[in-house]
């Protein structure tokens, strides 16, 4: 019964150390699946701030981009392996009874591999679609849910400002994006046909777009990054003295800040959690020091029949280390049980690696031989006479 | 060297002195004793309350030093040893036998007897065998499966002498032996370590307050004010075995 209430130090401190570097991996792995479905490898360039009569417009005022600059970043860039251009409008889409306020984007075929899109249903358009502008659209789920409610989509036709479009697939859900964006509410259709019938042309000129979308070759976003930037200030006519008038986004470098920043967070959530291992220790340090009160008539009895420093040195040693990995086995047990109690009613994923758990091990056997350690040597260099006649 | 050729004396003490500090004051505990004993010997050695016979006991035991004075045990200086160098001779040469028995509660006689082999300088293999054969010796054979709380006091005690019994050692030193123990169950005691004395020749040093006690010992030495007061051997010690015999008698 104390044995138990000591080592419940420890497994409060191995549970919480193993439950709490679970949810910082789970934070960490989840991170690392949105960078994942925002599509890897991607920069994205937008179209904007130019400056007019010295007043700096903000990003996307003015879209200075072209559809021709993503074919020449796609023929020039030797680390670029795609690129889509993409128009952004929010309209009001009407099915039957039901409409719904969602984003318009429209791009070319390469969208989907470079934003690693799937059809869940139906097919994407095509290059042949773009060119003869013709009124398809692909729906992302949250679109699907708010107009069809249960009704199969594809093959219905949707209106769109009053146009009427067919619904040629359905988008494989992605979630949110990790800005908190619901990258399912938005309808996809050719780029052309977005330009002509939904949001309409800029008057200055025919093929400006909002944003360009760019897949790097594996792992050389900077080096795309700089040479796309040279590229486009030439396309530009920009002198060495003038702004961008376009912004280079590389997603990756965006999203790795917040996986360093979910890092630190787990790393000190475990460094809290290791306190009470330390607490724990303490914990096993009062109790050894009890038990060998308690038992100084037996350790002077040991002493007169012969053991030696060491004998008695390694009996405490190896009571305490017992007590704390006990301990720290079923803080194991229980760290393991908590984590899956967190995702379970948090929602939070998590992640229980056996790095940590052996390290849970390790550390609280390290505690028993630190803490035990004092009560040890205290038994150990006892009087004989005076253990043996201790009452 | 004295130590060259066998001493027939398995202790000697020369001019021992023991002097305890207690804050400023110095209490003496032993002044200038000189002691012998001989091998296979059985002395009792009787004097009132702190008259120094716990404190010589403790240091014929190795386990307390003097401050001044020689003792050998066996031939060996003991002076100058480590602490464990005096656990590794307590071990080998020394078996001890307490008031108060002083065995572990949560542990079989069996156990008990064996522990002091736990200790041995060199691995002992068959520890339960020779403590089973130690228990034999002091008739406790059947018991022992038994933890102390299910034993006798008199029975408790004899399992404290296999203990001390089982490293066959060269002396057994006896701190009241029956101190604790009523008339009857102490002459059983007795008859025991008469026994261990004569058969396997073990010399045994017991310190006693009852004159009674000590009438079983071939030689009594008195303390007083740490320091021996009276020596003398007893011509014809009581037989143990033979006054155990005597107090059934009236019973049946």
């Amino acid at each position: 019964m104390r044995s138990a209430l000591t080592m419940l130090g420890i497994i409060i401190g191995v549970a919480a150390v193993i439950a709490m570097v679970a949810v910082g991996a789970g934070a960490e792995s989840r991170i690392r699946e949105q960078i994942a479905s925002i599509g890897s490898n991607l920069i994205m360039v937008l179209s904007g701030s130019i400056t007019s009569s010295g007043i700096r417009m903000g990003t996307g005022n003015a879209q200075t981009l072209t559809e021709e600059d993503a074919r020449a970043i796609l023929a020039e860039c030797e680390a670029a392996s795609l690129t889509a251009p993409a128009v952004r409008g929010g309209v009001q889409v009407v099915y039957g009874n039901n409409n719904w306020a969602t984003q318009i984007l429209g791009t070319t075929p390469e969208y989907l591999p470079i934003r690693d899109l799937s059809m869940q249903d139906g097919q994407a358009f095509t290059l042949a679609d773009v060119e003869g502008a013709t009124k398809v659209a692909l729906l992302g789920k949250t679109v699907v849910d708010n107009l069809f409610y249960g009704e199969a989509p594809v093959g219905k036709i949707i209106r769109i400002k009053k146009v009427p479009f067919t619904v040629l697939g359905v988008l494989a859900p992605k979630g949110q994006s990790p800005t908190g964006q619901d990258q399912d509410d938005v309808i996809l259709m050719p780029i052309s046909t977005a330009k002509k019938k939904v949001i309409g042309t800029s008057q200055a000129n025919a093929a400006a777009v909002g944003q360009i979308l760019v897949q790097a070759r594996d792992g050389r976003t900077a080096e795309v990054q700089t040479q796309m930037s040279g590229l486009l200030r030439q396309r530009h006519h920009l002198q060495a003295n003038e702004d961008d008038d376009f912004t280079v986004r590389n997603m990756e470098e965006v999203f790795k800040a917040q996986e360093t920043s979910a890092r630190v967070m787990s790393l000190l959530l475990a460094a809290i959690a290791s306190v009470s291992l330390v607490v724990g220790g303490i914990g096993i340090m009062n109790i050894m020091l009890v038990s060998v009160t308690e038992r100084t008539k037996e350790i002077g009895l040991r002493q007169a029949v012969g053991a030696k420093t060491n004998d008695i040195l390694s009996q405490f040693l190896v009571e305490a280390v017992t007590l704390s990995v006990a301990g720290g086995l079923v803080g194991i047990v229980l760290g393991i049980g908590a984590s899956a109690l967190i995702s379970y009613f948090a929602k939070w994923s998590t992640e229980v690696s056996s790095g940590s758990v052996l390290m849970a091990f390790l550390f609280s056997a390290l505690v028993g031989v630190f803490f035990g350690f004092y009560p040890a040597r205290k038994a150990a260099y006892m009087d004989p006479i005076e253990a043996l006649h201790y009452e | 060297m004295s130590s060259a050729s066998p001493c027939p004396d398995i202790i000697e003490v020369e001019h021992l002195s023991r002097i305890f500090r207690i804050g400023d004051m110095q209490v003496v505990g032993l002044a200038d004793v000189s002691l012998r004993i001989a091998r296979g010997d059985f002395v009792a050695i009787m004097g009132p309350s702190g008259s120094g016979k716990s404190t010589l006991m403790n240091i014929l035991g190795c386990l307390d030093r003097p401050s001044s004075g020689v003792y050998r045990l066996d031939g060996v200086s003991v002076q100058g040893l480590s602490r464990d160098e005096l656990a590794e001779i307590r071990n080998q040469k020394i078996g001890f036998v307490f008031q108060q028995f002083n065995l572990l509660a949560r542990t079989s006689a069996l156990e008990n007897v064996g522990l002091p082999l736990l200790y041995a300088a060199s691995p002992v293999a068959d520890v339960d065998s020779r403590a089973m054969e130690a228990l034999k010796a002091v008739g406790l054979a059947e018991r022992a499966d038994h933890h102390p709380n299910q034993l006798s006091g008199g029975q408790q005690q004899r399992v404290a002498i296999a203990r001390a019994l089982v490293n066959d050692p060269r002396i057994v030193l006896a701190d009241e032996p029956t101190g604790a123990l009523d008339s009857r169950t102490s002459v059983e005691i007795m008859a025991i370590l008469q026994k261990l004395n004569r058969e396997k020749g073990i010399t045994t040093v017991m310190v006693t307050h009852e004159p009674d006690i000590a009438a079983y010992a071939n030689r009594n030495v008195y303390f007083l004010d740490g320091k021996i007061t009276r020596d003398e051997r007893l011509p014809s010690p009581l037989d143990a075995a033979q006054e155990l015999a005597n107090f059934t008698k009236p019973a049946i």
